[in-house]
């Protein structure tokens, strides 16, 4: 009998069933594309290392925000950005820069972060606001990415005389300096070695577009890539303005946690004394 | 001559905007930089895509006021003239997927090919599909795979392998579906369908001169707007019908012809009254 009645409802309701099929058949579509599609994106996406014209935001925030407009590009005197195109491996159409044959000249009005229609260039991030409040753009704010040195294959590490990158430095002596140390091999020659800081670098290429070695040994990295981070926890006492962190910190800081509710002495030798 | 005034037009303003982007880039012209996803005309007037907006925002991007503004006026432009003139008087994969039609009609794959189908609503879909899938990504999900951005950036800023995305549009259109990227699945095309709902410029037909030879419908690349052809005068109204205007082109006894969506229950021809 019940399939009978089955049978009688497909029967008299054959409109119901390809509704539900075509449906069905749409969701499955929609589902089976959204997942190729997706997962293009998501191929592309992890792109570390790019290096973003000054300015950029944040890689996902600036991903989410770029256009591809390429109004940067265009702004560019120097032709030294480029819309990445399919076979540079990163992200279709984002702008980029790469050092070693096109490093950013650090030009003082940054004609690319004002082209910017979204803000994925931000002014902000590569200005400081005067003493009336207005926005001032400065190139040395800029963060595009980290020198890092190869000390290995760095002649001027061996003891020859090179300062290739020093002089290119446009932020010289804050950006890269020279360290004076005795050569131990000679016994009687100084070696001149190149030293980058972190904090005033900004990462334009200059340096690597410069260096005399074969493949450069001094290379800028996105800078999350390039750097480390050091817990919060360790203060440097002997520096004045680490030690500033201190000043707020309550008096008693003594952490409580159920094993150091008995001494030190009396919890290690719980087992021994009975 | 006459028979291809309007393709003629178009392939001249099509051609003209990416040569005026073009001097932008390469020789600092100022009339319009940038691109057709953003830019800027005399370096005063922003421009940008609404379309690629609405999925940087949907991807949680804070827009800066020159996008915003720019796609405002885009939309507007295109919302108050007809949406979908974009896509047959500026967007230069049109230009492909016509080349496409062509070969394929050429070539007599019509009846050879009928094995493919898909309705006219999947870009609909695909422009919900992107827009949640800019929201879950964090990035602009279309113009991640848009063979319109390969190619007008791959022309103002050079290909690469951009060209790639542009063959696989011909071939789909050549091989799969007939009309099938711009007429099926593009979602900016679909989107400026929606903005263009109730825009100006509409095609006019006049049932009283129409001999009924279906030559319209035939090159029409989006038919089903054509559907008061042999019924009734008036005007086209869907959205979907992209002002190209080969069907005035093709039709010889005059019953079809550009007007506006006022007016459409006005006769087009002293006949009727």
């Amino acid at each position: 009998m019940g399939t009978k009645h089955n049978q009688r409802d497909e029967l008299t309701m054959p409109e119901r069933r390809e509704f539900l099929l075509k449906a069905a058949r749409g969701l499955g579509l929609a589902a089976a594309g959204g997942l190729v599609w997706g997962g293009l994106i998501t191929e592309g996406r992890p792109a570390p290392f790019v290096l973003r014209p000054p300015g950029a935001l944040p890689e996902q925030q600036f991903l989410a925000a770029c256009l591809k407009c390429g109004k940067c590009v265009e702004a560019c005197p120097y032709d030294a950005l480029d819309l990445a195109k399919p076979e540079d491996n990163k992200p279709i159409g984002t702008p980029y820069f790469v050092p070693r044959t096109h490093p950013c000249y650090l030009c003082k009005d940054i004609p690319c972060v004002p082209a910017c229609p979204t803000g994925a260039l931000d002014k902000k991030l590569v200005g400081e606001e005067d003493e009336n409040g207005e926005l001032v753009l400065n190139i040395n704010l800029a963060k595009m990415g980290l020198a890092v040195l190869d000390r290995e294959t760095c002649i001027a590490y061996s003891g020859i005389q090179c300062d290739a990158c020093y002089r290119a430095c446009p932020v010289i002596d804050k950006a890269i300096s020279v360290e004076y140390t005795r050569n131990a091999r000679t016994g009687k020659h100084a070696i001149l070695a190149p030293v980058v800081h972190s904090d005033s670098c900004t990462g334009c290429g200059l340096c690597e577009k410069a260096c005399v070695t074969k493949k450069a040994s001094i290379f800028v990295l996105p800078r999350e890539i390039a750097m480390g981070k050091s817990s919060e926890r360790y203060i440097k006492g002997w520096d004045i303005r680490d030690e500033e962190r201190l000043r707020d910190v309550p008096e008693e800081t003594t952490t409580r946690t159920p094993r150091s509710s008995k001494s030190p002495v009396d919890y290690l030798n719980e087992d021994i004394i009975p | 001559m006459n028979k291809y005034r309007y393709l003629i037009l178009r392939r001249a303003t099509q051609t003209g905007i990416l040569f005026l982007f073009f001097t932008g880039n390469a020789f600092g012209w100022s009339i319009l930089r940038g691109n057709l996803s953003a830019a800027t005309f005399i370096d005063v007037v922003p421009l940008s895509d609404p379309f690629a907006v609405v999925q940087s925002f949907s991807a949680g991007a804070s827009i800066a006021k020159d996008a915003l503004a720019g796609a405002l006026i885009i939309f507007l432009f295109y919302a108050l003239i007809g949406g979908r003139v974009f896509c047959s008087w500026v967007c230069p994969v049109n230009m492909v997927t016509d080349l496409a039609g062509w070969s394929r009609k050429t070539l007599r794959l019509d009846s050879a090919l009928k094995f493919w189908d898909i309705r006219r609503d999947v870009r609909y879909w695909i422009i919900a599909l992107s827009i949640a899938l800019s929201a879950m990504l964090g990035v602009a999900a279309f113009e991640w795979v848009s063979p319109i951005g390969a190619m007008h950036r791959g022309i103002i800023y050079g290909f690469g392998f951009g060209w790639m995305f542009v063959l696989l549009v011909f071939l789909f259109d050549l091989l799969a579906v007939k009309n099938g990227f711009c007429g099926h699945v593009c979602p900016l095309g679909g989107f400026y369908s929606l903005a263009g709902r109730f825009g100006i410029l509409r095609i006019g037909y006049d049932k009283y001169k129409c001999t009924s030879c279906m030559k319209c419908l035939e090159i029409c690349p989006e038919r089903q707007v054509l559907d008061i052809v042999g019924r009734q005068s008036g005007a086209v109204l869907s959205g979907a019908c992209i002002n190209c205007g080969r069907c005035i082109e093709v039709c010889d006894d005059d019953a079809l012809k550009f007007t506006n969506i006022y007016s459409r229950n006005i006769a087009l021809s002293k006949k009727e009254g």
